[in-house]
Formats: C-alpha cells, structure tokens, sequence
C-alpha cells in the first residue's frame, strides 16, 4: 500500500516503441479512444481543451461502465507537451456531477511520462494535489460518483497505512 | 458501499481520529485512559472523537470488567481495502486500454 497521502502512481511497460506510445498519449484523439473521452482541441501547452465522457472503443467492459456518464464534460488545463516525452494535465477530480460548479475548486494534476526501455516504453502515470481538494467535497464526491478515482484514495491511504 | 462510505471518509479526515484508529488498529483494544495518555487531550475531547467513529462504524466499544475498551471494527477495514483496490483498479484498466492501442 502506497503510504503518501496526495497522489496515486502507476507505471506499467508497454512492447511498443515510444513514439507510438506517445501517439497514443500526446494525441488528443488517441488518447480519447482509450481512455473513453472526446475532445474540442487539441493538447497543447497551457490550452483548456473540453472534453465529453464517449465509451471506449478498445474494451467492451469499459465501455458499459462508462455508458452512464456519457456525454459529462470534463475540462483538462493542459500545462506540459513535450513530446515524446511528457504530457500533464489538471482537471478536478470525480467531476461528474452536472448540477455542480467546479471551477472554484483546486484541481489535481495528472502526469504521464514515458521512457525508453530494452522491451519498449515504461509509462508512469501521477495524480496528484488530493490533500487540498476539501473534505466536505471529498465525501460528496464520493457520494455523486462510487465508481471515481482519487478523492477517495487519499483518505483511504491514510487510513491504511495508520 | 457508497452509502456508507461518506460518514467513513468524513470521520477519518481528522488528524486526531485518523490517529485514535492508528493506535487502537496498532495496539489492540484500548481504554479511554489508554488512548487519552500523550496526547495532551483531554478524556472528554478523545470520548467525543471515538463517538464520531463509533457513527461512522469504525470502532466499537466492548466492557471487560470495569473497563470499557474501543477496538477497531476489522470488517470495515476490510470494506475500505476492497474498495481502494478497486479504485487502483481503474487506472489499471485505463492503462491496459493504453497497451490495447499501441501493443497491437
């Protein structure tokens, strides 16, 4: 169990090489089909690009789970493109609650990086910045959305690791 | 769990209860004088904490002799390791759909 408290890390090697892992990530359109989300932009460096919750195509399982949030926007401030290398964003995590307002709200920042490696490309992916999401949200966010990411990791981690 | 989970979060973003669970989960079932000693707190201050995590489901107090003693609720622990697997498991999966695209 990771013991920090602020963010969630993830790395996982892919047999591809890096360039195409980063046509995956880099590219607004790929990295929608995977990730299940549609795009009015492009990503580029410091660009507020809206996004649209549409079902994956590349997992059928995925897809259904994410059926029921169809079409919830998302905004992603991008901040680092630096191909083919780092791509970071900020949004505000489990915002799908329509009826909310969460441009006031402080945001986590999502980084994935990517690095050459003798079977292909390691990809590490950070979230991070749940400590100053507030509480009461923490607990509501968690209410509006069971299936979210994030919120709910910071306390339970620090529960866990107590 | 969601229905339950909010009252869990709520009572644990405390740095004092989210202590109390550390130290009862640590050293097993504990007397309010035993959890009161080194905090700098008074007994009433920790009582009032330990009813907040009674709510939320996360403790539960038992009497043996003329001592009650608070213990964690192991059962919610288990509910709460389920449930941040499951959350790890989604960026899992966003990075399995990742592999997908570019591994083909």
């Amino acid at each position: 169990v990771n013991t920090t408290t602020d963010r969630i890390e993830k790395t996982i090697v892919l047999r591809a090489p890096r360039e195409k892992v980063w046509a995956a990530i880099g590219d607004a359109k790929t990295f929608g089909k995977w990730f299940g989300m549609e795009f009015d932009a492009g990503f580029t460096a410091g660009a507020r690009v809206t996004g649209k919750i549409v079902p994956t195509t590349v997992d059928a399982t995925v897809a259904s789970m994410q059926e029921r949030y169809a079409g919830t926007p998302a905004e992603f401030f991008v901040e680092r493109v630096e191909p083919p290398h780092v791509l970071s964003f900020r949004w505000h995590p489990f915002a799908l609650d329509q009826s909310i307002d969460y441009s006031k709200e402080p945001m986590t920042l999502i980084t994935f990086e990517l690095e050459e490696v003798a079977e292909g490309t390691r990809v590490r992916v950070v979230e991070s910045g749940f400590d100053s999401i507030p509480l009461a949200r923490r607990a509501d966010a968690f209410e509006a959305n069971e299936e979210g990411w994030g919120l709910v990791i910071t306390l339970l981690e620090k529960f866990l690791a107590a | 769990m969601s229905e339950q989970a909010a009252p869990i979060f709520a009572a644990l973003g405390d740095a004092t209860r989210m202590r109390i669970v550390s130290r009862l989960g640590g050293l097993g079932p504990l007397s309010i004088a035993q959890l009161t000693d080194g905090t700098g707190m008074t007994r009433q201050a920790i009582t009032k904490h330990l009813h907040a995590l009674e709510e939320a489901g996360l403790v539960t107090s038992e009497r043996v002799g003329r001592e009650v003693r608070w213990r964690v609720r192991q059962e919610q622990i288990d509910r709460a390791r389920h449930h941040l697997d499951r959350i790890s498991q989604q960026w899992d999966s966003a990075l399995e759909r990742l592999r997908k695209t570019v591994e083909e």
